[in-house]
């Protein structure tokens, strides 16, 4: 019955066949399916893509994640790569004992304490930013074989910094007792030289100050001042009003002319001059050199506040930075809201304003660099234990901050600032510098202010930029200038 | 010594894992079967030799024979299907048959060094899976009542649904599956063959807008049962389903448009109303905000994709288990993790492959009930891949579904073996019918001549 039924029906069909011969034998949905075959072709494609897109650029942020147990498994099979500076010298190491128990060595004790950092109790600096480098290994398959064989474990890769033992040693002593922070980088490139927060601490010594070093929140020694540590600008502030009033006046901004006699009075509120100093009859250029309050808070009164909040974001302030270290966000709010006191003091880096030295080194380094930034980085190369490179990290520019043009009056500006200003003690030096002091008033009483510098040299061809702050030293002029010079001295000795 | 045969196993493994997806797109080139043969045969020996190269590996670093033992048993299973198979039905798509092996056979291994124990199980379920769909194709041949069932279909699906989401057990939060003499069955599985039937009678023959109108009220129904049983992923491949197969029955791109603006929709109302699917979308958002709750299991699995990296880290090297529910849910992670996320993409395409091979055999049958039948289910088997593969990476939020042949999961397994063996049924029927039409036009030709 069946087989005949069978029989019946595909006559049917095969008569029907015969009845569109010349025609293609088809149910004539066939472009309905092929689209949709195309379309989840399509979509799978995407999916791979992103795929392919989260590994090649999530690899080590995935290891480095303290909720990734991976990092274990790593650890149980390979002990910790050395940190080395950028000529070879061992910052940290570990050293294996005939039983192959393991220490974490900082050769140059406090010296590194923050940007090495640690990784005995967490992990801190490059010790972190760099765990997935140090942890893994590449070394060759025959060492691979030879320590299986004997069971211990692979060297993890040795991580090359940018830093430099010679000028790290020369900025730790500049800031001495000091609380504070210095930067030192290169512009054109963004590797970062040296990099101290004061107070420090030894990190071979971290098991036993743990706890002292968590409970002594006042001193905070474990926070890297130089990214994390927010400072009020002070008068550092004046290159981005200036630059604001460049933006806002660029053919006129020479035949501004005030008459300063120590202070700048806007109804009830009135901006004071540093130590009251009374400046006269002062052009744009002048104003800035001599870091006059006055002048500057009028300059800020007729700023246009919606412009200037773009500045600000130009400049990355309230946003996140190119860093793989930990840092805050710097604060600022320029808007209408603002009352007349609140704009003058902001003008001239008083008020909410908040930045860190490493911030501020960036925006520096962006001038001196054309108005480029580039983005700073501490690791420069991952070497296996035979000293063929695993990965080697290129200069990355971030993008244009500012413009050619706005750089090179910003450079002008800071250049006057050494010539005829603030940072004399930088002149007439076998280089020439350009910078911006600051003397940040931290609280209503009088004298109690940080002391800010941020400069580069040379001014013809830039190559590195200082980034000071000494905290409650009293005025950058007085105490953070004769540092960088120091630092600048031993940058170009070294060439 | 063990060391250079581990770290260099692992490249061969990923190089012959290339070779073999490249073999199911160059296969692709030749139109009839006969002319693949060749093709076929790289496959089958590239599928063994991973096989071989996998299992060396398990046994060498988990230093247990155990491993050995069950991949003799794997290595018959491969073997009697690429043989026996062929041997049944003779006009068998060798291209679906291989490829469902390799995915069972990358399955048992990856499952097997997750759960010893889940592997075995895993391994009968397979077998008795071949078992039952070994009698697909044959009865598909004999029966010729099905396309008169649509009703009954949709009759049973949804009562078969309604009565797990009334007393089936909680697993995971979601009713999906009850007990039967200490099988767990997950019934939504198997309801999908009984959908797609359901979907093809209703819409081979009228496709006026009355009768999709009542397709979509019954599918609606499928998938409003699932929606409240939790079952979020079971729901969406239904949906889908319909969607795709009312668009190519009626040739309407309107209804592509109102299934994607319902679908919409549809999604915003049950965000609205049910807070586990506000905290899948949440967790899919910004996992890492809350990893140690909502986002526990994607982050566990980015983990492992992102430290497994292009090669892996090596079977029985990494941490898979560190993910919930891995062996079902985020078997492609695991895989991604050990064997690399090469290997993983391999996969994927090798899974698309048979989509694409789908919907090549479903263009070329003229009784439409069986075109839908066929296209239904690769709508259905693709669908579901991209949704576990996408909720493991954070493409798309998660869902919870199986990667089909790969993840453990006796329904799962079963289901998709029999939907396989169903297009292969098919698939002979359509290679029957043409040789008849052949052979009457040969014959027409010479009493012409």
């Amino acid at each position: 019955m069946n087989i005949e039924k069978n029989e019946r029906n595909n006559q049917k069909v095969e008569e029907k066949q015969k009845r569109s011969e010349g025609k293609k034998r088809r149910m004539g949905n066939q472009r309905e399916i092929w689209i949709t075959t195309a379309f989840f072709s399509l979509v799978f494609i995407g999916m791979l893509g992103y795929l392919v897109h989260f590994v090649a650029t999530s690899e080590q942020d995935m290891i480095n994640n303290s909720y990734n147990s991976r990092q274990e498994i790593l650890l149980s099979r390979n002990y910790r790569g050395s940190i080395l500076s950028r000529d070879g010298e061992v910052l940290a190491q570990t050293k294996l004992d005939e039983e192959q128990n393991e220490t974490r060595e900082y050769p140059f004790s406090n010296l590194f304490s923050h940007i090495v950092g640690f990784s005995t109790q967490g992990r801190m600096g490059v010790e972190a930013s760099a765990n997935y480098y140090l942890i893994n290994t590449n070394t060759s398959i025959s060492n691979k074989v030879a320590n299986d064989m004997a069971e211990i474990k692979n060297p993890g890769d040795d991580v090359y910094t940018t830093l430099d033992v010679q000028i790290q040693q020369i900025a730790n002593e500049q800031l001495n007792i000091y609380r504070g922070a210095i930067v030192v980088t290169e512009v054109q490139t963004g590797k970062v030289l040296a990099l101290v927060s004061h107070p420090d601490f030894d990190p071979n010594e971290i098991p036993e100050i743990w706890e002292q070093l968590v409970e002594s929140d006042s001193s905070s020694v474990l926070v890297n001042r130089a990214t994390q540590g927010l400072y009020p600008p002070g008068s550092t502030f004046k290159i981005i009003t200036a630059l604001e009033y460049l933006r806002e006046n660029d053919n006129s901004f020479n035949q501004y002319s005030y008459n300063c006699n120590g202070s700048h009075r806007e109804g009830d509120s009135k901006i004071n001059c540093y130590h009251g100093s009374n400046h006269g009859s002062i052009g744009f250029e002048r104003s800035f050199a001599k870091s006059c309050n006055s002048s500057f808070a009028n300059i800020g009164m007729d700023l246009d506040r919606a412009a200037f909040a773009e500045t600000l974001e130009d400049l990355l302030f309230n946003q996140e930075l190119p860093l793989t270290l930990n840092y805050s966000k710097s604060t600022a709010a320029v808007s209408d809201e603002l009352s007349t006191d609140e704009m003058m003091q902001t003008s001239i880096g008083q008020g909410k304003t908040q930045i860190t030295p490493m911030h501020l080194n960036m925006i520096t380094s962006a001038i001196a660099n054309g108005g480029i930034l580039m983005k700073p980085y501490v690791v420069e190369r991952v070497e296996n234990d035979a000293g063929n490179i695993v990965k080697s990290f290129k200069p990355n520019s971030y993008g244009r901050l500012i413009t050619e043009e706005e750089a090179t009056i910003l450079t002008e500006l800071m250049t006057a600032v050494v010539e005829e200003g603030t940072a004399s003690k930088l002149k007439g030096l076998s280089y020439t510098a350009a910078g911006k002091t600051g003397s940040a008033e931290y609280n209503n009483v009088k004298g109690d202010s940080h002391a800010w510098f941020t400069g580069f040299a040379p001014v013809e061809n830039p190559e590195v930029a200082v980034t000071i702050i000494v905290e409650g030293a009293g005025s950058g002029g007085d105490y953070a200038v004769p540092m960088a010079r120091r630092i600048f001295d031993a940058y170009f000795a070294e060439k | 010594m063990q060391e250079y045969v581990i770290e260099l196993s692992k490249y061969f493994i990923n190089i012959l894992m290339i070779v073999y997806t490249l073999t199911c797109f160059y296969a692709f080139r030749y139109r009839m079967e006969k002319e693949r043969k060749g093709v076929y045969i790289v496959q089958t020996i590239l599928m063994f030799l991973i096989q071989i190269l996998s299992f060396v590996n398990l046994t060498m670093v988990g230093k247990d024979i155990q491993y050995l033992f069950f991949f003799l048993f794997i290595l018959l299973f491969l073997f009697a299907s690429v043989t026996l198979v062929p041997m049944i039905y003779e006009n068998i798509n060798r291209f679906l048959l291989n490829n469902m092996c390799m995915l069972l056979g990358v399955g048992l291994c990856i499952v097997s060094r997750l759960s010893f124990q889940k592997a075995i199980r895993q391994y009968i379920i397979v077998l008795a899976s071949l078992t039952i769909s070994l009698f697909i194709p044959f009865l598909m041949g004999r029966i010729h009542f099905f396309k008169k069932l649509t009703w009954l279909y949709a009759a049973v699906g949804i009562s078969l649904l309604s009565t797990v989401l009334i007393l089936g057990e909680v697993t995971h939060g979601s009713k999906i599956s009850f007990s039967l003499g200490g099988i767990t069955f997950q019934p939504s599985e198997f309801v999908k063959i009984l959908y797609v039937f359901f979907l093809a009678g209703a819409l081979w023959e009228k496709t006026s807008f009355g009768r999709v109108v009542l397709t979509a009220i019954l599918a609606g129904m499928h998938v409003i049962v699932l929606v409240v049983s939790k079952d979020l992923g079971s729901a969406l491949i239904f949906f889908i389903g319909f969607v795709f197969v009312v668009f190519v029955a009626t040739r309407n791109y309107l209804y592509l448009l109102l299934g994607a603006l319902g679908g919409s929709a549809a999604a915003l109302v049950a965000f609205q109303l049910f807070s586990h699917i506000r905290t899948r979308v949440l967790a899919w958002q910004d996992p890492w905000s809350y990893i140690d709750n909502q986002g526990y299991q994607i982050t566990q699995s980015l983990f492992a994709v992102g430290s497994g990296s292009w090669f892996g880290m090596g079977l029985l090297k990494g941490n898979p288990t560190a993910i919930p529910y891995v062996e079902a849910d985020f078997i492609f992670s695991s895989i991604c993790e050990e064997l690399g996320v090469i290997f993983g993409i391999c996969l994927i395409l090798i899974c698309v492959s048979c989509f694409i091979m789908m919907m090549y055999i479903s263009t070329k049958i003229f009784d439409r009930f069986y075109q839908l039948i066929v296209y239904g289910i690769g709508i259905m088997y693709i669908f579901q891949i991209f949704l576990t593969v996408g909720g493991g990476i954070k493409f798309i939020p998660l869902t919870g579904v199986t990667l089909p042949f790969i993840s453990y999961g006796g329904s799962s397994v079963m289901t998709t073996m029999i939907m396989f063996f169903i297009i292969q049924g098919i698939y002979i029927r359509l290679h029957q019918e043409r040789e008849k039409y052949e052979y009457r036009k040969k014959r027409a030709e010479q009493s012409e001549g």
